[in-house]
């Protein structure tokens, strides 16, 4: 929309550099950005962690922490010299001017502080309200976020919201003064699909009806694409390229924004589509198909979960320890099955009850009711507590969501790795166990000098290498993994797909992929079964429940998928009936 | 659940917790060594007047039996008679306590007065001067025995510079104790309108208060710190600064009241510890609170005595943790919803 580059911009940065004081000396994270924004714009600023696009913005907004400094460079907001202006000008500006909306929303709001009071606060600040009618504005202004029941909400904490209500109070804050510049760092990463499309609506239809410019910065390019008029791509610092969202699609100048636009699950056909095309191995064979006889590896049915509300002590004495139907039914009588060989995604939103599942399976949690049926035994029968020592619970293992809080600190990767041999093997013998780990490495893709690094010393990819290798150890039958890339940039997201794509083809172990991306379901799974309030919506053959869904709820799930209209798409967007 | 009764319930679980100090005080005065009765009896008595004065204070009989006497006359409200004294351990307590209280609650007033500041100053100022300063006095504070500081104050303030007091008691000896009030010298002397007593008292007060604060202002101006770094880094902070907020408002109701927390979980352990410091404090500037009143009574297996102190310290420490936990629910809304 090169339209907008005929106005005078309303934000201009101009040869920015950031650097950050670190005990190995100073850190360059931005160089040299030059980037402008029209009034009316929505400018997306794309890259993976590391990229420097929060420091950026930050940057405009002068809240860099104390390590952080502007070495040089120009920003200019509405004639104003940013780069320059003193901390009272700045203070005055943000929030009145130029606003900023978080990642993680509810970490973004005062957790001991009423929401209601703390849109106060900014009001009040800007003298866009008296202490007097500050509370009613307030209210006006969460109705704006179309938070229902406003007045009500006004009093509620943080913690009383859900993620993406906790989103809609930070954007009333952000938006209460009517600023002319909105900030969105990360808004929706950690939401469901559909609060994501909720919450990306109600910025836009917010910040068009007010004719303000917005700076969306996010790691996916698809959310990019769909919201922003033109897109700039950062990486290590640098802009790389800047182009109208049109043509940085068809058209992308920069090998990396190629790269990148590769590396995003929507485009690719097959899961090696996602790398770059000299680094391409084979496809996997075809898994062969599970014996007849063999029968399934897993069976689940009439699985149920309840979670009594435990109640204060006064209340089990009024209730005289009666269940009061305070009960929370977490899965909802259940069943499934998976044979071997075979690759299950579980997908819905946060509270479907697909975690819960999982870790009864898992036997880290006992089921209410119910029966999971492994290899013909019924794991039921065994409480969770003393799972860990029976025979089944090597050919169980699990690849948890976040690599680095799944990693003890203090555990250098080979230590990590060696864990389950130990224990659940019983290996003994130094140069065995190294010499297994070291097998095990070579599996997942690790180089051996790595072997003897702390967590924190390894990058996000090879983290999730770690904790790969560490769930293979025992070579087991059945791998649960818990979105296992939910926390790592594209492309490392996609090589690690396609290594567990590679194990699962070399070894015929079963997964579970549990998996809020429906995206990246669609290229490891064979078959997916969809949750929601745990009970399971639909089931059936990957292909088909993506371009043909039977329930209502799938289609609503795919079609709150970002899409920019310049991309192929494979997963097909049937007409949601909107209840 | 409403906050009420959320307090309510606490003080229902106290009751259990009192119920398991009593048994553990009777139990553990019973394992200490040494014959009360031997020791009450003189260095020359003959066995069978021992035996007799055994009869009388009923230690001849089985513990369950000598348990049951005890519950029986602790519902009255009687803790025994001291051997050593011939005095109700109730009353010499009750007489006691406020001499304790008033140089606790005077210390921890002074030490939270400088320390939550420093600690504030510190977070927000990280590694200036002030930052430094904390630093040393939360070394100083740890490593410093009070005792030592206790005679280095008095050594410097009193021998050297003559600016205190003689240690001796809570007033010298020109004046008489006003009327019993509150039992705190300092406020019965004001309410008595004798103000020459009450700057006595307050003179004697200030040695070992600051004695005693310098001891607990280390792991709260420590905490204090810490919590204020935390809630400076934290997520809702930059959202505070982003939204334009004045520092003030910034740093006293985004930060502190963020920070208040660890720091009220730190002032109950604090109180309760310096409880305990207390009885250095009191042998080291002769006052007589019950800290002193228990070392004599240990020394001379003074088992009613001991056994009264140590279950009035339990109760005390009860109700701290209750205030503290009460003070929590008022401040964290958090706390309201899993009771």
């Amino acid at each position: 929309m090169s339209l907008f580059l005929h106005r005078p911009p309303l934000l201009a940065v101009k040869d920015l550099c950031v650097e950050f004081a670190t005990r190995r000396g100073p850190v360059t994270a931005a160089r040299s950005v030059t980037l402008q924004i029209a009034k009316g714009e929505t400018l997306g600023i794309v890259g993976e962690s590391g990229s420097g696009k929060s420091v950026t913005s930050y940057a405009v907004m002068r809240i860099l922490d104390r390590a952080g400094r502007i070495v040089s460079g120009a920003m200019e907001f509405g004639g104003i010299k940013l780069h320059d202006a003193n901390e009272t000008v700045m203070s005055d500006l943000r929030g009145r001017e130029i606003s900023m909306i978080f990642q993680n929303p509810r970490a973004a709001l005062n957790p001991i502080r009423p929401v209601g009071k703390q849109i106060e606060d900014v009001l009040i600040r800007h003298a866009r309200a008296t202490h007097d009618q500050a509370r009613e504005k307030a209210i006006a202004a969460l109705e704006r976020v179309r938070i229902r029941d406003a007045a009500r909400r006004y009093h509620a904490y943080p913690f009383e919201l859900s993620g993406g209500m906790c989103q809609r109070v930070v954007i009333a804050i952000a938006l209460a003064c009517r600023p002319q510049l909105l900030i969105a760092d990360e808004p929706t990463t950690g939401l469901d699909v559909t609060t994501q499309k909720a919450v990306m609506e109600l910025v836009r239809d917010l910040t068009h009806s007010e004719g303000m410019s917005t700076l969306l910065i996010t790691h996916d390019l698809g959310l990019a694409g769909e919201y922003c008029d033109r897109i700039v791509v950062m990486e290590q610092g640098r802009v790389v390229e800047q182009q109208d969202t049109r043509a940085l699609f068809t058209a992308p100048a920069h090998p990396y924004t190629r790269r990148l636009i590769r590396s995003t699950p929507h485009a690719a056909q097959t899961i090696r589509d996602l790398l770059p095309e000299d680094q391409r191995p084979p496809q996997p064979p075809a898994v062969a198909e599970p014996a007849a006889t063999s029968g399934p590896l897993l069976e689940v049915r009439a699985l149920v979960k309840v979670f009594e509300s435990p109640g204060g002590l006064l209340h089990r004495l009024r209730t005289r320890g009666k269940s009061t139907g305070h009960a929370f039914r977490a899965v909802d009588g259940i069943g499934f099955s998976i044979a071997r060989g075979e690759s299950v995604g579980l997908v819905g939103e946060s509270g479907c009850g697909k975690s819960t599942t999982s870790a009864m399976i898992m036997r880290l949690l006992d089921a209410t009711s119910g029966s999971i049926r492994f290899k013909g035994h019924e794991l039921t029968a065994v409480p969770a507590g003393g799972f860990a020592r029976s025979p089944l619970r090597r050919a169980l293992q699990m690849v948890f969501q976040d690599p680095h809080e799944s990693l003890n600190p203090r555990a250098t990767a080979a230590q990590s790795i060696a864990d389950p041999l130990l224990r659940l093997d019983g290996m003994t013998g130094a140069g065995d166990i190294r010499a297994r780990v070291e097998q095990l490495a070579a599996e997942v893709g690790l180089p051996c000098e790595l072997l003897d690094r702390l967590p924190h010393q390894l990058s996000g990819g090879q983290k999730a290498r770690v904790g790969i290798a560490r769930a293979i150890a025992t070579r087991p039958e059945l791998l649960i993994l818990d979105e296992p890339t939910a926390a790592l940039d594209v492309s490392v997201q996609a090589v690690v797909l396609n290594l567990l794509a590679d194990l699962k083809a070399k070894s015929g172990m079963s997964y579970l992929f549990v998996s809020h991306d429906l995206e990246v379901v669609r290229l490891l799974c064979d078959r997916v079964i969809v949750m929601r309030a745990g009970r399971i919506v639909e089931e059936g053959p990957t292909e088909r429940i993506l371009s043909a869904p039977g329930a209502d709820y799938t289609k609503e799930l795919l079609a709150a998928i970002p899409r920019p209209a310049h991309l192929p798409h494979h997963v097909g967007r049937a007409k949601v009936a909107w209840a | 659940m409403g906050q009420l009764s959320i307090i309510l319930a606490r003080c229902l679980q106290a009751i259990p917790t009192v119920f398991g100090i009593v048994v553990v005080t009777f139990l553990l005065t019973r394992a200490l060594p040494g014959d009360p009765a031997a020791y009450f009896a003189g260095a020359s008595a003959t066995p069978e007047s021992i035996t007799e004065i055994r009869a009388k204070l009923g230690l001849d009989q089985g513990l369950p039996r000598q348990f049951a006497t005890y519950l029986k006359d602790l519902s009255r409200g009687d803790l025994g008679q001291s051997i050593s004294t011939g005095q109700p351990v109730a009353a010499e307590l009750l007489k006691r306590l406020p001499a304790s209280l008033e140089l606790t609650l005077t210390a921890l007033f002074l030490s939270v007065m400088t320390a939550i500041p420093l600690g504030v100053l510190a977070a927000v100022h990280q590694d200036s001067w002030i930052d430094q300063l904390c630093r040393f006095v939360v070394t100083a504070g740890v490593s410093l025995p009070t005792f030592f500081t206790g005679l280095l104050l008095i050594y410097v303030l009193y021998f050297l510079l003559g600016l205190a007091p003689a240690p001796l008691g809570r007033l010298d000896l020109l004046h008489v104790p006003p009327p019993h009030v509150t039992g705190f010298l300092v406020f019965d002397g004001l309410l008595a309108r004798e103000w020459a007593t009450a700057w006595s008292a307050f003179k004697q007060l200030m040695l070992p208060a600051i004695t005693l604060a310098l001891f607990t202002l280390a792991p709260l101006a420590r905490m204090t710190r810490a919590a204020m770094l935390q809630a400076l880094a934290s997520e809702y902070l930059r959202t505070a600064r982003a939204a334009g907020l004045s520092r003030g408002r910034v740093l006293m109701v985004y930060a502190f009241r963020n920070a208040m927390l660890p720091i009220i979980t730190t002032l109950g352990m604090v109180f309760s510890f310096s409880l305990g410091a207390n009885v250095l404090v009191e042998k080291v500037f002769a006052w007589p609170g019950i800290g002193s009143y228990a070392i004599e009574a240990l020394v001379v297996s003074d088992y009613a005595a001991v056994q009264g102190f140590v279950l009035s310290m339990a109760i005390l420490f009860v109700l701290l943790n209750l205030a503290v936990d009460t003070l929590y629910t008022l401040v964290d809304p958090r706390v309201r919803i899993d009771g």
